[in-house]
């Protein structure tokens, strides 16, 4: 299986958790990493290109921090041309049809502050609602995200525990060794090793 | 009254020339008339600075325009030269040939002066004077429009003419001199049989050609790597005067070889170095010829044949003015082209002093006819700049107008949105975008080559001074909304900008500055928008090389913006702040003062713009420890 990683962070020399989760990513065999916002700093994304690249692929990952509970902007942009009517979605839009989709995103604040009741008072899943819709619409196979809590305060070891988890899930997926139907009913990717005990 | 020193006289033409060509440049009159009144006042008849060697500096200075040719075959590329020959071959030979003969007739209808003569001064008029038309023409811009063309064609034709004139010039001998005198009596080939001969000459022609491609390219490849700069110079004399020697030798033009030379090297990579180190002599030479012309205007004898010389100069100027014109308009020049044509060539050359001496040496017409013609000659050719001046200031703007305003009737039909003053490779960038956005804008451009490559590539682009008033009305120009200008010219750029803002003052205005004095002087007019065509292009260089180093493109990308709005406000404050100070201070200090002010302003600026929305120090430095106190209290 073929690996998309579209990769989303405007203040990318400022990161330091996706800087080490992105590092080397491109060497992996199977894996594209694409790069938005040194692609198009101005924000002129080639749809043609973006298209193809996605035909190419069988699983798109979403990869951002997460900005005020949403995507950086060029994300939002992206799916508002790339996913064009008739290609994407609708009757005659197939293009997408049956690839794996999920976001990989790096949050500022702990797991147990994205409760209800809590803090930030929703889920990170809750707040992952209007993408994972349009992944509907665009009839792919939705998985839960993975996900990197509590940036504000990490240490630098715990970093690479989370990147070595990350290429772990990564290499799965592309030798195709990924028990979609179980992973489905996790809360986050981050567990897909500990399927057995499900 | 003056010493034959060299330093003398060097002393006197050089301050002639610098105080007479400014002052006449001030005036409006031109290079080529300062040279010729400073050649007048030094000469025996007013203050006598110089007396009869003037002569052999004119001689000398002849050398002027053979580098002068060499200069114009360098900016000619063998196409454009191969282009070039249906107006060299026939509008010259015609030119030539028609001039010559009316000439002769009119000779022989009013003079008792036998037929020989007459032809002789026929053929001796009807040339006209390269150094004194192409001077005047490059001066004034006018040299690659389709008149100024077609006056270098008619005077290359001339210049290879005057070989086969010299030739048969002894042939018309009336008086017996004993053994006629040649031109290039003492020339080896002269003695060689007529077949011979021949061959020689083609041979040194093609020599020149083959040897300026395979042997003198690479010959000034090798002096141009010992990068001594004089070295380069002295190669660039050596070949021009190599080649006058070899075509002297042989009995052709010195004009002719040179010329031949540089439509050769036009091609070659040192083209331009060729052109820069030629270019001062060529000006000093020409000017020390002009001065010289000027200085042998006999004025004794003009003073005692006054009617006569009169009547010849203006007969003369009449007539080729005439014949000019009919010629050019048989061969479709358009009014105002065709006017500068006529115009220009309306007079006797260099080449018929030559032709003349010569003439008189060969017995072929008397020292009473040859001096009054030597004299009319010199003055038409100092007429000429004031027949230029004439025809542009009085004459042209009545027809050659009349006839723009035929053409430009269709415009105004169009009423486009957008002006785009200036069609270049600037202007033309904007209006392929404009179009591609579905917005046709109307076009004017000064250059009628231009004007007309562009129409044939179906663009509306029409030929006109968009400084001009009738001509932006024509464009349509109440209706438009917008103006362009894009000119490559800034004082054109200028022009236009006040024209623009007088009479229509409802368009909105954004110009092209190309130096920091036009955008200052813009920024002054208060326009929609001011453009440095060296900014944008520099900073997107400048965001290139950060991100070549390694910088995020969207760091860059935000930066350069950033930079740009920054750049400009900032520029706005300093127009003011030189209002303020007025001019006091030297402009060159003004630039490095205000330069110096921009770049502290940039650091500081920088310094201050951290994108701070996508900054988390301070955030993190909110609730790491509180999100460090859940986790202790979960584990
Ligand atoms: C503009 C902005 C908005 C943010 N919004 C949130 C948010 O809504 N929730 C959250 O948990 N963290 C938020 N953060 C923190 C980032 O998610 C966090 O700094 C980032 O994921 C760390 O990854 P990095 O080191 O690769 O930059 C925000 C940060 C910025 C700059």
């Amino acid at each position: 299986m073929k690996v998309l990683i579209l990769f989303a962070h405007p203040a990318f020399h400022k990161s330091k958790v996706n800087k080490v989760l992105v590092d080397d990513l491109s060497e992996l065999q199977g894996v594209t990493f694409h790069d938005l916002y040194e692609h198009y700093p101005e924000f002129d994304i080639d749809v043609k290109e973006e298209q193809k690249l996605l035909s190419e692929h069988d699983c798109v990952i979403f990869q951002y921090p997460l900005f005020w509970y949403s995507t950086p902007s060029i994300l939002k942009e992206w799916q508002d041309l790339v996913l064009e009517h008739g290609w994407a979605f609708g009757s005659q839009g197939n293009e997408l049809k049956g690839k794996l989709f999920f976001c990989t995103i790096t949050a500022g604040g702990p797991k147990q502050a994205y409760q209800i009741g809590a803090f930030h008072n929703l889920t990170i899943n809750q707040l992952l609602t209007p993408l994972k819709q349009t992944a509907a619409l665009c009839k792919m196979i939705t998985l839960p995200p993975f996900v990197v809590h509590g940036t504000h305060a990490m240490e630098d070891d715990k970093i690479l525990d989370f990147k070595n988890d990350y290429v772990g899930l990564l290499k799965t997926i592309v030798d195709d060794k990924l028990d979609i139907e179980k992973v489905r009913k996790l809360d986050y990717l981050n567990h897909y090793l500990i399927k057995e005990e499900l | 009254m003056h010493e034959g020193g060299f330093f003398y006289q060097a002393f006197v033409y050089l301050s002639a020339a610098v105080i007479a060509v400014p002052v006449a440049k001030k005036l409006g009159l031109g290079s080529v008339l300062g040279y010729l009144i400073a050649g007048v006042l030094i000469g025996p008849f007013v203050f006598g600075f110089i007396g009869e060697e003037g002569q052999d500096v004119m001689h000398f200075a002849e050398f002027g325009v053979v580098m002068m040719l060499f200069l114009v075959g360098l900016e000619l590329q063998p196409s454009l030269l191969w282009k070039l020959r249906s107006p060299i071959l026939g509008l010259g030979g015609v030119q030539v040939i028609v001039a010559s003969i009316i000439i002769f007739g009119s000779v022989m209808v009013f003079t008792s002066l036998p037929w020989q003569t007459a032809l002789a001064i026929g053929l001796t008029l009807a040339l006209s004077s390269t150094a004194i038309v192409l001077q005047t023409l490059s001066e004034k811009g006018l040299l690659k429009t389709e008149g100024g063309q077609n006056a270098f064609s008619v005077l290359l034709f001339q210049d290879v003419a005057v070989i086969p004139i010299l030739a048969f010039l002894p042939l018309l001998a009336i008086t017996e001199v004993g053994t006629t005198v040649g031109y290039e009596s003492h020339t080896w080939i002269d003695s060689l049989p007529i077949v011979l001969r021949t061959l020689v000459v083609l041979g040194v022609i093609v020599s020149i050609i083959v040897s300026g491609k395979y042997l003198i390219s690479p010959a000034f490849r090798l002096i141009a790597h010992t990068r001594l700069r004089e070295l380069f110079t002295a190669a660039a004399l050596l070949l021009v005067i190599g080649i006058t020697i070899l075509m002297t030798e042989v009995g052709l033009s010195p004009a002719l070889g040179t010329f031949l030379a540089g439509v050769v090297l036009a091609q070659s990579e040192y083209r331009h170095e060729l052109e820069t180190d030629i270019e001062p002599f060529k000006g000093l030479l020409l000017g020390l010829f002009f001065i010289a012309v000027g200085a042998s205007i006999d004025f004794q004898l003009i003073i005692n044949n006054t009617g006569l010389i009169a009547i010849i100069v203006l007969g003369l100027v009449i007539v080729k003015l005439m014949v000019l014109y009919v010629i050019g308009n048989f061969f479709g020049m358009r009014m105002d082209n065709n006017l500068l044509f006529a115009f220009g060539l309306a007079q006797g050359g260099e080449f018929s002093f030559v032709l003349l001496s010569y003439a008189l040496q060969n017995g072929v017409v008397t020292g009473t006819t040859a001096n009054p013609l030597i004299a009319s000659v010199a003055i038409s050719m100092a007429l000429t700049p004031l027949l230029m001046l004439l025809n542009e200031k009085l004459i042209q703007p009545y027809f050659g107008t009349k006839k723009e305003e035929d053409r430009e009737a269709d415009v105004i039909d169009e009423q486009n949105e957008v002006i785009i003053a200036g069609f270049g490779r600037y202007g033309s960038t904007i209006g392929r975008f404009l179009q591609a956005n579905g917005t046709q804008a109307t076009y004017l451009d000064m250059d009628p080559n231009n004007v007309d490559l562009l129409r044939k590539l179906g663009l509306k682009v029409f030929y006109g001074d968009a400084s001009r008033h009738d001509l932006l009305n024509a464009a349509g120009a109440q209706a438009a909304k917008l103006l362009v200008v894009a000119v490559d010219y800034s004082d054109k750029a200028l022009e236009i900008i006040e024209t623009a803002k007088k009479h229509f003052p409802h368009l909105k205005i954004i110009s092209r500055s190309k130096t920091w004095d036009d955008y200052f002087h813009m920024l002054d007019k208060d326009l929609h928008g001011v453009y440095r065509e060296f900014s944008d292009v520099a900073l997107r260089m400048a965001a290139e090389a950060l991100s070549l180093i390694g910088y995020r493109s969207n760091q860059v990308h935000r930066s350069l913006k950033k930079f740009r709005k920054h750049d400009e406000e900032f520029l706005k404050q300093i127009v003011d702040s030189r209002h303020e100070r007025k001019t006091f201070i030297k402009h060159s200090r003004q630039v490095i003062e205000d330069l110096e002010k921009m770049i502290l302003d940039d650091i500081e600026s920088v310094a201050k713009d951290k994108d701070l929305g996508w900054d988390i120090t301070t955030i993190k430095e909110e609730f790491a420890p509180i999100i460090k106190k859940l986790k202790e209290e979960n584990s």
